[in-house]
């Protein structure tokens, strides 16, 4: 490419002086200074969060209300800062969810550790941990900055998911004993 | 009330001045500290500090949410916090001149408020009699006199702190100091001159200043000229003024002293809680005495426009009502305008401060002794030809 030199004419006096750049300078803060403000005024005004925002990691219920986890752990095994505990659980035998089998007896998530990652969400085969909007986590204590497994499901709530998949696997089962 | 304090010894007389002062310029260095934040953040785009409210002040329907959006209880709040904060004193310090330094800021800037006439009534005769604490003929000479000793404060704050910062901020006041006061000077003197015509009077006068420039139009004539504002008449000697007193009350772009970008506080660095607030109020107190003088001298004081003096204002209003006639009615009105003027520059003081960035050391140098003193002499000879042209 070709050397195109650039004329550099010598400042005017008007430049020299630096009075019209202040004025030009001037103009630009009194417009800023009269246009809306750009700040939120955050306890009372909420940011819009875009979707797939990850906020506090949560467990969640399908729309019958049987929780979704049935404690795999593969969440425990894949978070990094190992923030996840599960002790895992039967569901018992009378139950109408009977043929899951399982569910988490305990299910801790230490928020002191937790690095908002999402793995535990994706790693999930059965779609029951989420990260959700929550990003304002606070506590006095350690203790209090652990979410246990009703403060989970407190924060969760349900997933409208309609596929249902434990029940449909219920009802093939129930399908299949019929045929034969 | 008014028997009694003419009654009481001077002394006393004296002391009530002094109260007054400090009542008024510490609340309004308060509200210009908010101000100054309100302003950055507004030209920031942020709302600004809103949050402090005195509860039976916020049960107030409109005026108490208002009152909180403006930011102003946070003035109190920070004042408070100055007041009770723990004073520490650095070991390394000299301890005596390193207290002495706050009080030697305060004392001239509430000095020459003194000096500085604040508004006028108008006596039986119709003469604009000004409103002032010490009613000084040599005026304008004593604001510089004594305003100039406020830099001794940030020498020797820069001096007693014993540390490197301070003492580099307090190098840098003095000469920035020495390098503006003569352009500053200089710039006034075709003012005086103009004022102290030959046959005239002579007068150093503030509120001599402003009655020149209580003119009313008469057409286009040299005769409306002469009673204008200094401002159209000396645009050169008003731009000069300006930008010498914004170095001289060592704000942007010429907050050299300070400079928190590189000198960390500046000639402050080693103070903390109320000393470090007496400075504070001190460099606003220096600044609405800067703009006060530059109103009186270039703005035409309490006139409320060019060609349009305070006198017929009065008329104007006396005929709505007799009432305006008043003297205490007069004054009132003289005092706000005045005042508006000057919290209106103060307010440019800080629109500036935000908009212009920090000049480099040997560019405040070069613009002082290079530029702004040739401009001022150039300025002077020019009027001293003009008037000696004018006088017959």
């Amino acid at each position: 490419m070709a050397v195109v030199p650039v004329a550099r004419p010598p400042l005017t006096l008007a430049e020299r002086s630096y009075l019209p750049q202040i004025a030009a300078g001037l103009r630009t803060t009194w417009r800023h200074l009269v246009r809306p403000k750009q700040t939120l005024e955050y306890p009372e005004q909420r940011p819009a969060l875009p979707p797939g925002y990850r906020g506090v990691p949560t467990l969640v219920r399908d729309p019958h209300g049987r929780e979704k986890c049935v404690s795999c752990q593969l969440c425990e095994f894949v978070c990094p800062p190992k923030a996840i505990r599960i002790t895992p659980g039967e569901i018992a035998a009378d139950a109408t969810t009977a043929h899951v089998e399982k569910a988490p007896k305990e299910f801790e998530i230490d928020m002191l550790r937790c690095i908002y990652c999402g793995m535990c969400q994706e790693v999930c085969p059965e779609e029951a941990i989420w990260l959700q909007n929550q990003f304002s986590m606070t506590g006095t204590s350690r203790e209090e900055m652990v979410n246990r497994k009703d403060r989970l499901y407190e924060l969760g709530g349900t997933l409208p998911d309609q596929h249902l998949k434990w029940d449909r696997k219920a009802a093939a089962e129930q399908a299949g004993n019929d045929l034969h | 009330m008014v028997d009694l304090y003419l009654s009481s010894p001077s002394l006393v007389q004296g002391l009530l001045k002094g109260l007054a002062v400090i009542m008024v310029i510490f609340p309004i260095g308060g509200a210009c500290s908010m101000a100054e934040r309100k302003v950055s953040a507004w030209i920031q785009g942020r709302p600004g500090p809103n949050r402090a409210v005195v509860p039976w002040v916020a049960w107030i329907p409109v005026l108490g949410p208002f009152l909180q959006r403006l930011g102003v209880f946070h003035v109190m709040a920070d004042g408070g916090k100055m007041l009770f904060k723990e004073d520490a004193l650095p070991g390394h310090v000299r301890k005596f001149y390193f207290v002495l330094a706050p009080l030697v800021a305060m004392m001239p800037a509430l000095t020459t408020v003194t000096t500085v006439p604040v508004g006028a009534y108008l006596d039986a005769a119709g003469r604009a009699v000004p409103l002032v604490l010490a009613n000084v003929d040599i005026g304008i000479l004593a604001v510089f006199a004594v305003s100039s000793l406020g830099v001794y404060a940030l020498i020797l704050a820069g001096w007693a702190s014993n540390s490197k910062y301070p003492f580099l901020g307090g190098i840098r006041a003095s000469a920035q100091l020495i390098a503006y006061e003569l352009s500053l000077t200089l710039s006034v003197v075709p003012v005086f001159l103009w004022i102290n015509a030959p046959g005239t009077p002579g007068t150093l006068s503030l509120s001599r200043a402003v009655e020149f420039q209580s003119g009313v139009w008469q057409g286009f004539s040299t005769a409306s000229w002469g009673g204008v504002w200094f401002l159209f008449l000396m645009p050169v000697s008003a731009l000069v003024f300006l930008i010498a007193l914004f170095a001289e009350t060592n704000r942007h772009p010429f907050d050299m002293a300070e400079g928190e970008s590189d000198l960390v506080g500046g000639f402050h660095t080693e103070y903390g809680a109320f000393k470090w607030g007496l400075f504070f109020v001190a460099e606003y107190a220096h600044m609405l005495i800067g703009s006060a003088v530059f109103t009186l001298l270039f703005l035409g004081g309490w006139n409320p426009l060019p060609w349009v003096p305070l006198a017929t204002l009065v008329d104007w209003l006396t005929v709505l009502t007799p009432l305006a006639a008043h003297p205490i009615a007069v004054g009132l009105l003289s005092i706000g305008i005045f005042l508006g003027k000057v919290l209106a520059l103060v307010f440019f003081f800080m629109w500036v401060r935000w908009t212009v960035p920090r000049f480099r050391y040997d560019q405040v140098m070069e613009l002082g002794w290079k530029k702004l003193l040739p401009l001022s002499i150039v300025n002077l000879l020019f009027y001293l030809g003009a008037i000696a042209a004018l006088t017959p």
